[in-house]
């Protein structure tokens, strides 16, 4: 485990990013200010932190149609990204791609797309091109439970396993996918298991324990960048809210989302740190102002900034 | 004669065939009792017909189809829903290879009674993975039929036919049609396939559109009537089959004709339209042919990029002008 103070705030603040930027998406929602639909990431902050803290800059993600929180660990710009959920010319995209689909190739945020499972043969592909130009960079690609049923996870681990892939897999596993519940569709109850099937390592870690994350996440780019290939894990994690911006979420039972909020991810860590005297209240009121400030700013920012010009949609379809 | 939403009035056409006919079966992605479908057109079916018959299966598009075809040919009917048109890609082997070469393939020994629902368009700013109209896709595989409806009678009324044909039926959907009211029978009726509509009579132009567009074309339309331009649009709510004796007689009446559809313009649904009219009524046309079509991008997310590479009434009535 990792006791360095200064990396250990700094999960811990990038965790409070993305629950305030998820929390300010939801409501600008709610004013209708975003178009389309969202797929909030809040109450999973522990696994895109704790595995983007594994990595280094010049590493790669994949994500998802959930991707905000992805994004922010992986060291997004706060003010680019909120432009781009509200469409505007500043986003990272131009405003041609929206939540679902934001990148930023400078850090190595590969894209998120919103097609399920679509990433996992793209990780392997980046993984392919990091052995062929013989870097020492990964490739974490981040799916949920559901994309896991997905040919594409199978035959996309299959590959990077067979030809020793520097890529680290990881299935959030928040129990759903959209209302349909893991055991519905799967009748293991650890996505890690399938590991096996492809001769690789898979570990379920729990997905609310930011340092358990870091930790096995850490362990698994050790043997990436060796040359060993690469690792599945599975992060038991729950999302605070319903699928996307407009579900209810009725399936999932009272108790459960009781039990989950009180495993939140954000208050564990913070405990923890203050168990471990890094962290004091006072600290960490300082953080949380600090983060409010920054996150205030992204969507004054965006929300000053122009959307693109309508004759912009025929730029950029091709080279 | 009863109102009723297109999402609802296909619900009906799968709850009365699944009545009639014990093999009627559903399958796809969040369809049954906890989410209902995607935009709700199978709410309410599995506590009718139970999960047996209404079947939530894993996000698996390949096998949702693959799996519907080796029903269909060993004596079931299913009607699969694939949750966005964007994601049949996933399937498409099995549908443009399988389904749709089953009986050919093997000298007319099999066939695939199976349906394919699934929504297409755009105007919901949900960007390039969840938008995209790729009907021409479809209608480039012999051996599929692909069903457009733009009402809620039209809707239901093909829905029963494609379920009670013996053929895969690609049977297209809009998201944005799902809500629209109209008025369809309180008794039971189908809707026979390769039959176009003339959603509005006119002697001036023709405008042939389907789905959101017919609406579109019926506003351009009803605007250009305040000119003293007559149009008539013809929808010819089966792709394939094609109803070219309709789409010919209304060309050959008019002289002119405007073929507006949602997809890319390239290799598109008005492409094939506008092929068909220049081979068979050439010598009928008094001007050029128009289409209104996506402008071959991906359709982007923010709202004025989207709002300018969907047609709509504005460039319908842009593209009459310039040919009457
Ligand atoms: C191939 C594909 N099928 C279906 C969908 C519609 N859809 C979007 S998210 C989702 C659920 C995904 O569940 P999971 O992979 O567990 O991720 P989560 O949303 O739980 O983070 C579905 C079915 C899609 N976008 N892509
Ligand atoms: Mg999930």
């Amino acid at each position: 485990m990792t006791h360095d103070k200064e990396k250990l705030v700094e999960m811990y603040t990038k965790m409070l990013e993305i629950r305030f930027f998820e929390e300010k998406v939801y409501e600008l929602y709610g004013q209708n200010l975003v178009p389309g639909t969202i797929h909030l990431y809040a109450g999973e902050e522990a696994v895109a932190v704790g595995v983007c803290s594994a990595l280094s800059r010049e590493d790669y993600i994949v994500s998802t149609h959930r991707g905000h929180g992805h994004c922010i660990a992986k060291g997004a710009d706060l003010k680019k990204t909120m432009a781009e959920i509200l469409g505007k010319k500043t986003g990272y995209c131009k405003g041609k791609g929206g939540s679902m689909h934001i990148a930023d190739f400078n850090i190595g945020m590969l894209g998120a797309t919103a097609v399920v499972g679509a990433g996992v043969p793209i990780a392997s592909g980046a993984g392919l091109s990091i052995k062929l130009r013989g870097t020492d960079q990964v490739c974490a690609c981040f799916f949920g439970d559901g994309a896991s049923n997905q040919g594409t996870f199978h035959e996309g681990i299959n590959l990077a396993a067979t030809w020793a892939l520097p890529v680290l897999f990881v299935c959030e596993n928040n129990l759903y996918a959209m209302g349909t519940r893991q055991s519905q569709v799967m009748l293991i109850e650890n996505v890690a298991e399938r590991a096996s099937a492809y001769g690789i390592p898979g570990v379920t870690v729990d997905g609310n324990d930011v340092l358990a994350v870091y930790e096995v996440a850490e362990e698994a780019v050790k043997r990436a960048r060796v040359g060993k290939g690469p690792t599945l894990i599975e992060c038991k994690t729950y999302r605070h809210k319903g699928h996307s911006r407009v579900d209810p979420a009725t399936y999932r039972p009272k108790e459960e989302v009781a039990e989950w909020l009180k495993k939140d991810p954000i208050i564990r860590f913070r405990e923890q740190l203050f168990k471990m005297h890094v962290l004091t209240e006072e600290e960490a009121k300082e953080i949380e102002s600090k983060v409010t400030v920054a996150i205030n700013a992204a969507v004054k920012f965006a929300l000053e900034s122009p959307y693109p010009e309508p004759e912009e949609a025929l730029e950029d379809v091709y080279a | 004669m009863k109102e009723i939403a297109y999402r609802d009035a296909l619900r009906e056409a799968l709850r009365e065939e699944m009545r009639r006919d014990q093999t009627v079966f559903l399958l796809g992605e969040d369809i049954g009792r906890f989410w209902g479908g995607a935009f709700k057109v199978t709410n309410g079916l599995a506590e009718e017909f139970g999960d047996e018959r209404v079947r939530d299966t894993p996000i698996s598009e390949s096998t949702i189809i693959g799996a519907a075809v080796g029903a269909a040919i060993t004596g079931m009917r299913p009607v699969a829903e694939i949750m966005f048109g964007d994601l049949t890609a996933l399937a498409m082997d099995q549908i443009a290879n399988q389904a749709a070469k089953i009986r050919y393939m093997f000298g007319g020994q099999a066939k695939a009674p199976m349906v394919i629902r699934t929504p297409f368009g755009g105007g919901v700013n949900i960007a390039s993975h969840h938008s995209q109209s790729l009907e021409a896709w479809f209608m480039h595989v012999p051996g599929l039929y692909v069903a457009v409806p733009s009402t809620p009678y039209d809707a239901k009324g093909l829905l029963k036919t494609a379920i009670r044909g013996d053929n895969p039926v690609f049977f297209c959907e809009h998201k944005l049609l799902y809500p629209l009211k109209g008025m369809i029978p309180e008794e039971e009726y189908t809707l026979p396939f390769g039959k176009a509509d003339v959603k509005r009579e006119g002697k001036d132009v023709t405008v042939f559109a389907t789905m959101f567009m017919v609406h579109q074309a019926l506003t351009a339309a009803e605007r250009l009537s305040r000119e003293n331009i007559s149009v008539e649009v013809i929808d010819p709510r089966t792709l394939v089959p094609l109803d070219k004796a309709a789409l010919l007689a209304s060309v050959k009446k008019t002289g002119r004709i405007v073929i507006v559809s949602e997809d890319c313009k390239t290799a598109g649904v008005s492409a094939e339209i506008a092929a068909i009219v220049a081979e068979e009524a050439i010598d009928y046309l008094d001007a050029p042919i128009k289409r209104v079509a996506e402008p071959d991008t991906p359709i982007p997310f923010s709202p004025p990029l989207e709002k300018f590479v969907i047609p709509d009434e504005n460039r319908i009535i842009k593209a009459v002008k310039e040919i009457v």
